[in-house]
């Protein structure tokens, strides 16, 4: 019998994310007291840190050295590097959110990492697939950890109903997913892109798979209309959680999406109106609903969809002007939303029902109380509203004038238009912190951990760094984007 | 035998019935046995599209999407397990905390 040759550098980070995940559920039943304690659930907590960041120094070793393997399936670009590693960095502030959070609902913390790192090694293998089959499998892998988790809360109703949304939903969109990628499979014979963009027929078969399959993904990135699930679900899930998905989707589907559509058979002409029509839609919407929210959570949850129509502009560009603009702003979400979500944490009462708790009052006087705080939030929400210097600024920019490059000014137009609509909610909650009196509606965890202090810190300097090095590190994408778009 | 063409618009047919229950139907469970309907459709359609080609392609994701339907069933049931201990419901409408 002969057994295919693997090279496995291709996957060496997702392998040590997966070793990992092994050893964080074995690590229950080591040492003679297996009664759980914080310190147990810290020394888990610190092994899956550990592992996600010798993956990065993985990813990071793998720059600048493309290879294809596994049959074809996946391809170690340096876009699918450095998807991991945007992947990679919201796992770990994540995983440092959680290191507080857990212990105070939850005593199973073994599984939680480990469905946690699995979650994780869904959406590497998600933006490295070049095979409908490996697309899909990903693509559950990521969806199936993130349903558990998102209902990880057990004694509580709203997480429970979470998950139960987030499965339904997401289980009904995964159907379109694997009908549209059937379809493409019958145009073309093979399920692997690089035949698929060889063959395609380009008539009713390649049509109808690609909207199907656009279907799929646009439940996954909550574009609108397929958004309904997510402020649901980014509500009753726990904030570590939140913080985590509501990156690590978005960036693995996508890089997955970039692929597809290069792929697709199809003219630039014909998808690219369709994704014009989405962005306008996710981002209009999105802010809208925000406005009048009374929960942060839920707040931040529309403003997630509207920050994914504003990177569907950057998908609408196309690949040589839009990719490098996406993935600069998949980072800069990474620290800006994270960082918001980090503070929300503080905010939430424990034992407290989710739908009440983190109001926006919450953070009633957030700056006399605590200065540091109230400054650092107020940061991560100028730079989500866009304000400059600040990350979110840059990759806004880089998105809106990639689309003028590119011919779509009104799609860059509505985009600013959107943006001035969102300073409004980001400003209020900014405006409550700083001009209001404490009252009996504020609140905040205290004393603040030195893990989800580290966390905020990490997520501020990024935010920081991120505006003022934009021009080089977009650079630094720019050639990864320009590899990819000439594969 | 049985032209493929046929067999696509069955498998077509039992899509759109199962697509239609999801929406229309409000038993959790029910929800949950119309998305196996679809995933059981496309298996029909990938298997059929197999043989079309005559390459084993189809098959192969046909048992991928049965193996991802089992996983999938055992996180759902779970899911479903844990809202009935809350609530004694299955009905979707009845689950009703999170909104606006």
């Amino acid at each position: 019998m002969n057994l295919p040759h693997i090279d496995f550098s291709v996957i060496t980070p997702e392998l040590i994310v997966i070793a990992t995940a092994l050893v964080v559920m074995l690590a229950e039943f080591v040492g003679a007291h297996a009664t759980p304690s914080p310190t147990r659930s810290h020394r888990i907590a610190l092994i899956a840190l550990l592992g996600l960041v010798l993956a990065a120094l993985a990813a990071v070793a793998g720059l600048g050295r493309a290879a294809t393997d596994i049959q074809g399936m996946l391809v170690a670009d340096d876009l699918g590097r450095y998807l991991e590693l945007v992947v990679l960095l919201a796992a770990a502030l994540g995983l440092l959110l959680a290191w507080d959070y857990l212990p105070q609902f939850t005593k199973m913390h073994s599984e939680y990492y480990a469905l946690y790192l699995l979650a994780v090694v869904g959406m590497m293998f998600m933006g490295k697939s070049t095979e409908l089959i490996t697309l899909f499998v990903s693509l559950e892998i990521l969806s199936v950890a993130l349903y558990v988790l998102t209902g990880f809360h057990r004694g509580q109703l709203a997480a429970g109903e979470a998950a139960l949304k987030y499965f339904l939903l997401g289980a009904f969109s995964s159907a379109f997913f694997i009908y549209g990628a059937a379809l493409l499979y019958g145009d073309t014979g093979s399920t692997h892109l690089v035949d698929i963009a060889a063959r395609a027929s380009g008539g009713f078969l390649t049509l109808a798979g690609l909207a199907l399959l656009l279907v799929g993904f646009g439940f996954k990135l909550a574009v609108v209309p397929f958004h309904m699930w997510t402020p649901d679900v980014y509500q009753g899930a726990p904030t570590p959680v939140t913080a985590f998905m509501s990156v690590g989707t978005k960036a693995a589907a996508f890089v997955a999406l970039f692929r597809v559509l290069q792929a697709a058979g199809v003219s630039y002409a014909t998808w690219s109106l369709v994704l014009a029509l989405l962005a306008t839609l996710t981002m209009t919407w999105g802010n809208l609903a925000a406005l009048r929210q009374s929960s942060l959570k839920r707040m931040l949850a529309y403003s997630s969809i509207a920050h994914a129509g504003y990177m569907l502009i950057g998908v609408t560009a196309g690949m040589q002007l839009g990719l490098s603009a996406v993935l600069f702003y998949l980072f800069a979400y990474a620290f800006m939303n994270i960082g918001a979500f980090a503070v929300v944490s503080l905010l939430e009462r424990p034992g407290y029902h989710a739908t009440q708790d983190a109001t926006i009052d919450a953070a009633r006087g957030l700056f006399a109380r605590k200065p540091l705080l109230a400054v650092v939030m107020a940061i991560f929400l100028l730079s989500l509203a866009g304000v400059p210097p600040l990350a979110g600024f840059f990759g806004k920019l880089y998105l809106f004038n990639a689309a003028v490059q590119s011919g779509w000014i009104w799609l860059a137009i509505v985009g600013m238009i959107n943006s001035v609509v969102s300073a409004y909610y980001y400003l209020r909650v900014t405006v409550l912190m700083f001009m209001t009196e404490a009252d009996e509606t504020s609140f905040l965890r205290s004393p603040l951990s030195n893990a989800t202090g580290l966390a905020i810190a990490v997520a501020m300097v990024g935010t920081l760094l991120l505006g003022i090095f934009a021009g080089p590190w977009l650079q630094q994408l720019g050639q990864a984007a320009l590899a990819f778009a000439g594969s | 035998m049985i032209p493929t063409d046929y067999v696509l618009i069955l498998a077509a047919v039992l899509f759109t019935i199962g697509a239609a229950g999801v929406l229309v139907r409000r038993n959790a469970l029910i929800i949950f046995m119309c998305v196996e309907m679809m995933l059981n459709s496309v298996n029909l359609t990938l298997v059929a599209l197999a043989d079309l080609w005559g390459n084993l392609t189809g098959q192969v994701f046909a048992f991928v999407v049965m193996a991802v339907a089992a996983v999938e069933v055992a996180v759902g049931l779970a899911i479903i397990m844990a809202i009935v201990r809350h609530k004694d419901t299955s009905n979707i409408d009845e689950i009703n905390l999170l909104k606006g």
